[in-house]
């Protein structure tokens, strides 16, 4: 199938069933309880500093571990897997000094992904799977101040950021990836520059391909870190026309259930979800078992509120394999019609009807 | 929430607002925040954003307050209205805002192209619209015209950006009506029209308006303008009106209106037939707008009721309403009533001179009232005078302090040095005014002389920062202890702190920002109580300056001179060829006609002057210092009037073409066409600041001239002066005692001689050089500099070097042909002159060389035939590095 194929494909089993995206990847690889040297491969031996821990740096350097990852969340039921690229950022990567292996990483994350996936789709052409280009957040956001004394201050620019995505996201095109997930959104105006630097790439004569972005919201307060509520969210970034939009990471399904309610209220597109394994117990691990995500999900499912479900921080391909029976079958969620009116933002939304 | 018409606040908009501007000017963003608090506590659903001010930078501005208000929740949950008229600023707004916006605004006053480029930003930055009905023609007037504009702007956006709909908000020009001019008549209603239009035609979009417009002709009248703007938004509501910039808590109620005006209001407003077969509606509203102007402000025509009063309270009254009618009577008055004709300074002339510098300080009275009020004191004691002579007592005044002030050596500019120097007499200072082109050892003799407590130096041309330091120093050499300040345009805080305090360990030097500083520096420096903190802050303050100059050194990128060049800016020749001009050589203007150029002056950067801020007539109707604006504008006019009838001053102008073909940075200019002699050679700068790939070029002002080789291009060349007779006329206002006058008359003919620059450079473009023969002519296209082709003046920023008016001057026989001189430090006299380059291309445009660094000053020495510590002192307030390191 060509690119086009697949995400009319794509698009095409979205209005069929509820589809499924993988769960975590720093768990799992965590145990495999890899060393500095596998981190390094021959390539990165001598780069000072630490690299382990820098789990985006396996695509280079462990390309059998992530192949063997997507084909474990494949096996499992996901009909989406996500390239292991959610730090291969030139900003993310700072922090190693590995800024000048960004564009690799990504190209090999979107390969190894690809390759994967059409293995898959080769051996079940009934049920396809597709690649979804990780982009997460930075460890900087564009609209909070590093400096509690200095309000106004930022430690990025917007330029910076939307360069920092530009390049990757060149990269994961040009690697083969079918859709961008821009996931784990702790600040808009980072996200909004991810969609900049997405959107500005079809006047250099790049594929369009479907955006996903999925936000997160930190607490029980109902709000994005950078203090937007969820209607407030989407109204930030529909100028985007996702293919979907959705909440991930930070809270278990019980606590993300009223925000993606919200959003399936609001949101005139796909609705996606994939909460954590609950919250994480004093040593930060988590608890929830693949039962009891997947009971959840099917709920949610049940209600109508969700097109696309899967599993965050703690989840496993046995999570995953739970939630992909639990929603099998189910009928997806249409998203609404809703009058045409200028929906506008700061922290609250305001609707000029 | 779904409100069916939405108040944008307003208050935080430097262009409406005076509070707010001078907040943010002052970097009082705390205050500046509180400002956008009040309008969300309100009820405002938006917050308009404006920072469009000629003295700030606004895109850092902007920048600044909008991640400020980041930081505030409770300011942050509503949207805001990011307007400029600036593409830059919007942009730079964009990269703030995690929200939805609204661009206030875009239009196809610039073409199609560039209409498409920004639509297209705003969407992928996730922005609502607000479109002006203008295009590549002008301003939509007529109900024709804003929905031909609004339906085509409409068509774009939708068919070809993809622009939703919805997120279009038409602004079809508000204008204002019951200007006495048939033709504005129907402004009112074509606005109501063209909203209605809008809403039946363009299916989703919304319609917007900056209502205080229509209203502007009652200006002065609020309880008039506030039923204005209620009539009108009743009908520009009911016909679809969506939203509007307007003060929310200012709105009558359509229904309490009173009757009889709502009436008047209604037929102007609805350019209804005339009910009064005598009146027409406009002239109805006026006759009855007086009736309903309420306390705030007395009728027009002079109230004579304080004269009435005590003497005392009418000497007062007189000082702090400027009136000099009378003042010689009273004074009079109060000399035969008192003991000795010194009783009646010390007494009632200083008591109200005294409540005149506390409702400056407060705000409550502006410079140019201040100065006027000098001038009535200044009348009060030359009455007096005769009769202290007589009395002989020789007994000296008791002054606050002596302060001696000059403008330094090669500077001959001095209309802020005399403003300060009346506002400090004003307060009881006795000032030594040494004029202009003062060396320092004159400077310092007369101090020592006249025993002063400090010395002021002023300077508004770049040299003369030099020359302060200077002074500076010798104040150290020949062992002075006493105060020093700084000021003047070109003058700073930064350079007070970094160059010219470290030159003078043993004595203070304070930098004074402006007039309204003066008193409260002097007093503070003189006092015994004060003095000790007030001068250990001030050092403590230029330590953390000087500090911050230092890191701000090493953040400053710069290119390679080399890299640079690489990315000059780059053109076809051979695609636009140079236009040749009409003739080559020099032609010379002897006379040209004042009243022409009275009616063509750019007032905004007079009231600047004056330190009052904001654009012109906008300004006029300002709610701070509108009144003050009023007045200072309607003496400027009378001032005008005299000096052309009196015909003191005379404009002469020069202008040249040469064949000319650029050489690296280099221009070179020849003598014949076919340019085989070189007549002479003009040095440009080139940009160093570091730019990506994609973004503008590196520019010097050679790049905007055919390179040796190229096609035939041509540079042209003027010097214009409107000054012959100026020193004289202010001197005689000064021995008249009339500083006021004397001041506002320097201030026109400074404005004179920039309308002449700018007249000249028209007549340039349509027929000297004649390369846009059918250009408009319009004072808002030429202020806006929308016209093809620049005139870059030498000490600005796109040639920051003032030496360079050594070789135009040359050229141009400029001193023989009007009569302009160059001092030592290349400023001219008389000071109101401008002089500068012509440049044809069709896209030479006006920039800052902005900072440089040592790779090019030593490349500049070597074609200007300088060593490179000469060239640092002629460069110094663009190097991007510490000289001599």
């Amino acid at each position: 199938m060509t690119r086009a194929e697949r995400i009319a494909a794509l698009r095409a089993a979205a209005r069929e069933r509820i589809l499924v995206l993988d769960g975590s990847w720093g768990v799992m690889i965590q145990k495999r309880g890899l060393d500095e040297a596998d981190y390094r491969g021959d390539r990165f031996a001598g780069h000072p500093g630490q690299l382990k821990g820098n789990n985006d740096l396996l695509c280079i350097t462990r390309p059998d571990i992530i192949t063997e990852l997507h084909d474990a969340y494949f096996g499992a039921g996901a009909d989406i897997s996500e390239t292991n690229t959610f730090s291969a950022t030139t900003i993310a990567q700072a922090d190693y000094g590995l800024e000048g292996a960004v564009r690799d990483i990504n190209l090999e994350g979107a390969r190894l992904a690809r390759a994967a996936a059409d293995r898959w789709t080769a051996a079940e052409p009934h049920k396809p799977r597709f690649v979804a280009g990780s982009i997460g957040p930075l460890n900087k956001m564009l609209s909070m101040s590093p400096d509690v004394n200095d309000p106004g201050a930022r430690s990025v620019t917007f330029e910076e950021v939307y360069q920092a995505y530009r390049e990757q996201v060149i990269a994961l095109n040009e690697g083969g990836v079918d859709l961008y997930l821009v996931e784990t959104i702790t600040d808009t105006l980072n996200c909004k520059a991810a969609i900049k630097a997405i959107l500005d790439l079809e006047d250099e004569g790049y594929e369009p391909l479907p955006i996903w972005i999925s936000g997160t919201i930190t607490d029980r307060s109902g709000r994005t870190l950078s203090g937007q509520t969820v209607e407030a969210f989407w109204n930030s970034v529909r100028h985007a026309r996702p293919f979907a939009v959705g909440l991930n990471c930070a809270l278990g399904a019980d606590l993300m259930r009223p925000h993606i309610a919200e959003l399936s209220r609001v949101a005139d597109t796909l609705v996606s979800a994939y909460p954590n394994a609950g919250l994480p117990n004093a040593m930060g691990e988590y608890d929830e078992q693949p039962h009891e995500t997947g009971h959840s999900l099917h709920q949610w499912a049940g209600d109508g509120i969700v097109n696309i479900v899967g599993g965050c921080c703690g989840t496993t391909p046995d999570h995953i394999a739970h939630v992909a029976r639990a929603v099998e079958g189910l009928v997806p969620r249409r998203p609404p019609e809703r009058p045409r009116a200028m929906r506008l933002s700061g922290l609250e939304p305001l609707e000029l009807s | 929430m779904r409100p069916t018409f939405v108040n944008i606040g307003e208050r935080t908009n430097v262009t409406g607002s005076a509070r707010f501007r001078k907040l943010v000017a002052e970097g009082n963003y705390p205050e500046a925040l509180s400002v956008a608090r009040q309008q969300v506590d309100a009820g405002a659903a938006i917050i308009d954003v404006n920072m469009d001010e000629g003295l700030l930078d606004s895109v850092r501005a902007m920048t600044t307050f909008l991640n400020l208000i980041a930081a505030e929740p409770d300011i942050a949950r509503v949207p805001v209205m990011i307007d400029s008229s600036k593409w830059e600023v919007i942009e730079a707004g964009l990269r703030c805002v995690q929200g939805k916006a609204i661009v206030n605004s875009i239009s196809l006053k610039e073409g199609e192209a560039a209409f498409l480029k920004q639509a297209r930003a705003c969407l992928r930055y996730g922005a609502a619209v607000v479109v002006m009905a203008f295009d590549e023609q002008g301003q939509a007037d007529t109900l024709a015209r804003k929905t031909e504009i609004c339906a085509r702007a409409y068509r774009i956006l939708v068919d070809e950006v993809g622009f939703p709909p919805e997120d279009i908000i038409f602004d079809p020009n508000i204008f204002a009506v019951a200007t006495g001019i048939e033709e504005h008549d129907n402004y009112a209603v074509d606005f109501i029209e063209a909203t209605r239009w809008i809403k039946a035609n363009l299916p989703h979009a919304r319609v917007s308006g900056g209502v205080s417009n229509v209203s502007f002709s009652f200006r002065g009248n609020e309880p008039v303008r506030r039923a204005i703007h209620g009539v009108f938004l009743y009908h520009a509501i009911a016909a679809g009106l969506d939203m509007g910039i307007v003060n929310a808590g200012d709105l009558p109620v359509y229904d309490d209106i009173p009757a009889e005006l709502r009436e008047a209001v209604e037929d102007v407003i609805l350019n209804r037939p005339r009910r009064d077969p005598a009146l027409t509606n406009t002239e109805r509203l006026v006759e009855l707008a007086p009736a309903y102007k309420g306390g705030k402000s007395e009728a027009k025509g002079p109230d004579l009721a304080w004269r009435q009063a005590p003497v005392a309270e009418r000497l007062a009254h007189a000082l702090i309403h400027g009136i000099t009618e009378f003042i010689e009577a009273d004074v009079e008055e109060a000399r035969l009533a008192a003991a000795r004709p010194l009783e009646v300074i010390e007494g009632p002339l200083m008591d109200g001179m005294n409540r005149v510098g506390d409702l400056f300080g407060a705000g409550k009275m502006f410079l140019p009232q201040v100065v006027k009020s000098a001038r009535v004191m200044k009348q009060g004691v030359a009455w007096l005078l005769p009769f202290m002579e007589a009395e002989s007592a020789g007994q000296e005044r008791q002054s606050a302090g002596k302060i001696l002030m000059a403008t330094v050596k090669g500077d001959v500019h001095d209309i802020g040095k005399n403003i300060v120097g009346v506002v400090l007499q004003c307060n009881n200072y006795e000032v030594f005014d040494l004029g202009v082109m003062v060396p320092a050892d004159r400077i310092l003799d007369e101090a020592e002389r006249l025993k002063v407590d400090m010395v002021g130096l002023s300077g508004l041309i770049t040299p003369s920062l030099d020359e302060m330091v200077f002074v500076a120093s010798e104040m150290e050499r020949r062992g002075f202890r006493m105060p020093l300040l700084i000021g003047g345009a070109t003058t700073s805080k930064t350079h007070t702190a970094v160059k010219i305090a470290p030159a003078y360990p043993s004595g203070s030097t304070t930098y004074v920002l402006d007039a309204s500083r003066a008193v409260g520096v002097v007093s503070a420096l003189l006092s015994p109580t004060e003095r000790e903190r007030f001068t250990a802050e001030t050092s403590a303050d230029y330590a953390r300056v000087r500090e911050q100059f230092a890191r701000g050194q090493d953040s400053r990128g710069r290119m390679s001179l080399a890299d640079a060049r690489a990315r000059a800016f780059a053109t076809d020749w051979t695609k636009t060829p140079p236009p040749r001009p009409s003739f080559t050589g020099l032609r010379t203007f002897g006379d040209w006609d004042l009243s022409d150029l009275a009616e063509h002056i750019d007032w905004t950067p007079f009231f600047a002057s004056w330190q009052l801020f904001g654009r012109y007539p906008a300004i006029l109707e300002d709610e701070v210092v509108g009144q003050a604006a009023r007045d200072l504008y309607a003496d400027a006019r009378r001032m005008l009037d005299r000096m052309i009838q009196g015909r003191w001053l005379t404009a002469k102008a020069t202008v040249g073409f040469w064949p000319a073909q650029a050489e690296g940075d280099d221009i070179l200019v020849y003598a014949d066409e076919g340019r085989t002699e070189v007549a002479g050679r003009f040095h440009t700068l080139r940009q160093q600041m570091v730019r990506s790939e994609g973004d503008r070029a590196n520019l010097a002002l050679s790049d905007f001239i055919a390179p040796v080789g190229g096609p035939p291009d041509w540079l042209g060349g003027f010097a214009v002066t409107a000054g012959h007779g100026e020193i004289e006329m202010a001197e005689r206002f000064r021995r008249d005692g009339d500083d006021y006058s004397a001041i506002l008359a320097t201030a026109l003919a400074d404005r004179l001689a920039e309308a002449l620059a700018e007249a000249l450079h028209r007549r340039v473009r349509t027929e000297l050089w004649g390369y846009a023969p059918d250009e408009v002519f319009d004072l808002e296209f030429l202020i806006g500099e929308k016209y093809r082709g620049i005139r870059p003046a030498a000490g600005y920023p796109a040639q920051p070097d003032h030496t360079e008016k050594a070789e135009l001057f040359r050229l141009l026989e400029a001193t023989p042909r009007t009569g302009i001189t160059l001092t030592e430090s290349f400023a001219m006299d008389p000071p109101s002159s401008v002089s500068g380059l012509y440049f044809s291309h069709q896209e030479s445009h006006y920039f800052g060389v902005g900072r440089i660094d040592r790779d090019q000053v030593e490349d500049y020495a070597r074609r200007k035939g300088w060593d490179r510590a000469t060239a640092e002192r002629w460069l110094a307030p663009i190097l991007n590095y510490a000289p001599g390191g």
